[in-house]
């Protein structure tokens, strides 16, 4: 597998520059990554829309509002530390998932209603 | 299962348009590259918000003040959410932050450029926020999920930045000759950059094009660099301003404009560090980030205590 | 009493422009990206609020009076922010103490000023109330956070309150508009304490320390620092540099 050399939007090849010292690390300004989940005025659900750095809780809460809510108001917000949550496993998802195709009477479209029955 | 099989598997979906996401199995030159571009397209945002937030005290009305503190907040939080997709990548921001600072990762050279004039801040939003967009549009298709998740996230409240760059040249345009110079001279000094944003020439790249066949990429260097140069040159007109480029041409034969050469040489050595801020733009965000250390520690103590406070009560 | 409306609307613009620029410089050098947006978020609040009461300003006075003629083309010495707003912002301890003991007072005053007679005041200040609950919420967690945090942290508090403290009394000490305008703001200072001590104790910083300092007075009447002329150096530069020109 040959290396990508072409060059795109932002990327610099490492060789063309020079680097500096670098600065040192500490693991006690450690701030946990967060998920954040919103839910819109109109919405029914909260969505994930991406994640971001707290110290705690309530700074959680409020970075998520100032990030992902300037342009909206009256949403709600949940944020999780990434460490708390369970995924499920890609690699599983057929056993996970596919035995609903199976049962295809689950669909609406399955059933066949007369015209005169409105709105189901 | 073997490698080439997932390989096959891998290349089969992005073949269908399918997205990869965070925990599905990648090549590690995919996982390596995306993790580089994400990176250093977070870094170039904030990176980004020093030229322009050098106008913030000086705006002009307070109208134009408002305006420059939102677009600003605005690239702050596209980072966020750029940084946000890279750690899904296995780099944590804290890692990134230290390969800015060291130098190992790059940002976009445009903003080692200095903003010397009220005008620029209306050049910067007109053709490099327009250079962006052009860019950013394309990425909202990339194949990996989280990233182009973001990319549209911040497609949409890109379309401002471009919009208010453009009016406030606009206004300039059409004001006294002391603004209008200052509108000309801008442009002046920020198109030959803006060009340079697209990256080198296709023609400096290898023949086997990975990050187009993973789909990372959509679209080459130049094939955006022209799609640019049709629009601005068109938009120029309505200023009533000039592109500083004599060779700048319609070409009916090919439907496009011609353009003058690109001094590369200039572009290499921005990239080598020698740009006329590079050094400025960097301490800059070493001395916020050092700075920073005892407010961060802090925050992190406090919360440390808290949870014990809140086990024992 | 027009005049003194006039006065009195300056006196909060001017407060809210002024603390507006100062916490602008920390866009972009903040500690952590994500307080970049929060502070950049009361910035743009502070600049909101001005704008409010300078175009009313504008409107009261008259003639070819606009926000930007009034931020911009007034000197140090017509300048009616209260002294609080102008001092520089430190490190991060100073600036959010300066927030936290600014915002808590706007509070008490936003509220009150809910149920004066002149509806405009009554307005901006309804809308303005909500923004500064908000940022009464952050500004009291981060003083909370390094007031009880590290050492270090601590100690950089103790200092920021020691810089501060000296410029909080005139908050409440009535320039001659406030009275004339029925907004005595004198009897907002126990409710304000209160608030501000509830914080500080459970920040572990020493409000006792503060009793007997030395307060400043004088920004409500034009007697400001020498910062303030730094600072409107280059607030009002470009509309200086290049007169009766359109932005």
């Amino acid at each position: 597998m040959q290396l990508i050399r072409k060059f795109f939007y932002g990327d610099i090849p490492d060789g063309a520059s020079g680097a500096e010292q670098q600065t040192s690390v500490t693991k006690k300004t450690d701030w946990p990554l967060w998920e954040v989940f919103i839910r819109s005025k109109q919405g029914l659900d909260h969505k994930h829309v991406g994640s971001l750095h707290a110290a705690d809780a309530q700074m959680a809460i409020e970075n998520a509002r100032d990030v992902y809510t300037r342009r909206m108001e009256g949403v709600s917000i949940w944020v999780v530390e990434s460490s708390q949550i369970v995924a499920s496993n890609p690699q599983e998802a057929g056993e996970l998932y596919e035995p609903a195709t199976d049962k295809v009477y689950r669909h609406p479209t399955f059933y066949d209603l007369p015209d005169e029955v409105k709105h189901m | 299962m073997p490698t080439y099989d997932l390989e096959k598997l891998f290349q089969e979906r992005i073949d269908q348009e399918i997205k990869i996401e965070p925990k599905d199995w990648m090549p590690d030159a995919y996982r390596k590259t995306n993790l580089r571009q994400i990176s250093q397209h977070a870094h170039s945002e904030i990176v980004g918000m020093l030229p322009e937030g050098n106008w913030i005290s000086r705006a002009p009305s307070l109208k134009r003040k408002a305006i420059l503190l939102a677009k600003v907040q605005d690239e702050a939080g596209h980072g966020l959410y750029l940084y946000s997709a890279a750690e899904t990548l296995g780099q944590s921001r804290e890692q990134m932050i230290n390969d800015l600072h060291s130098g190992k990762a790059k940002y976009s050279s445009i903003f080692n450029y200095p903003t010397l004039t009220w005008a620029d801040i209306g050049a910067i939003g007109w053709l490099v926020d327009g250079a962006a967009i052009m860019n950013q549009v394309m990425l909202t298709r990339t194949s990996y999920g989280p990233y182009a998740r973001a990319m549209v996230r911040i497609c949409k409240e890109e379309s401002f930045h471009q919009r208010q760059g453009f009016e406030t040249l606009l206004v300039l345009s059409k004001g006294t000759p002391a603004q209008r110079a200052m509108c000309q001279d801008a442009i002046n000094r920020w198109w030959w950059p803006a060009l340079m944003m697209f990256g080198p020439r296709d023609s400096e790249s290898s023949n086997s094009d990975l990050s187009m066949k993973w789909k990372i990429k959509r679209k080459s260097n130049d094939e955006l660099r022209q799609q640019f140069v049709d629009m601005i040159a068109e938009q120029v007109k309505l200023l009533g301003m000039q592109l500083p480029d004599p060779a700048l041409k319609w070409n009916a034969a090919r439907n496009h404009y011609d353009f003058g050469d690109i001094n590369w040489e200039e572009f290499w050595q921005v990239v080598k560090g020698n740009g006329p801020c590079n050094k400025e733009r960097l301490e800059a965000r070493k001395k916020a980030w050092e700075e920073g250390q005892w407010v961060r520690e802090a925050a992190a103590a406090y919360a440390a205590k808290n949870k014990t406070r809140n086990k024992a009560a | 009493m027009r005049n003194s409306i006039i006065d009195y609307t300056l006196y909060l613009a001017d407060s809210a422009l002024i603390l507006g620029q100062r916490n602008g410089d920390w866009c972009g050098h903040g500690p952590i990206l994500e307080q970049d947006i929060a502070i950049t978020n009361i910035t743009l609040d502070l600049i909101g609020q001005a704008r409010s009461f300078y175009q009313y300003a504008a409107s009261l006075i008259g003639g070819d009076s606009t926000e930007d003629s009034l931020a911009y083309l007034r000197g140090e010495r017509e300048f009616k922010n209260c002294l609080l707003a102008e001092r520089p912002n430190g490190d991060w301890g100073q600036t959010i103490l300066r927030q936290f003991l600014f915002s808590s007072f706007q509070r008490e005053l936003y509220t009150v000023l809910t149920q004066h007679t002149d509806q405009t005041l009554a307005a901006i200040a309804e809308k303005s109330l909500k923004e500064v609950n908000y940022h009464c919420r952050w500004s009291s967690e981060w003083v909370v956070r390094l007031g009880d945090g590290t050492d270090e942290s601590h100690l950089k508090m103790e200092a920021a309150l020691e810089n501060l403290w000296p410029y909080t009394r005139e908050l409440f000490k009535a320039a001659d508009y406030e009275i004339a305008v029925g907004m005595d703001p004198s009897s907002l200072h126990t409710p304000w304490f209160n608030q501000v001590e509830k914080v500080l104790q459970e920040a572990t910083l020493p409000i006792s320390s503060t009793e007997h300092i030395f307060m400043h007075t004088g920004g409500k009447q034009g007697l400001h620092s020498e910062q303030l002329g730094f600072l409107l150096t280059e607030l009002q530069y470009m509309q200086r540099a290049y007169p009766g020109s359109n932005w």
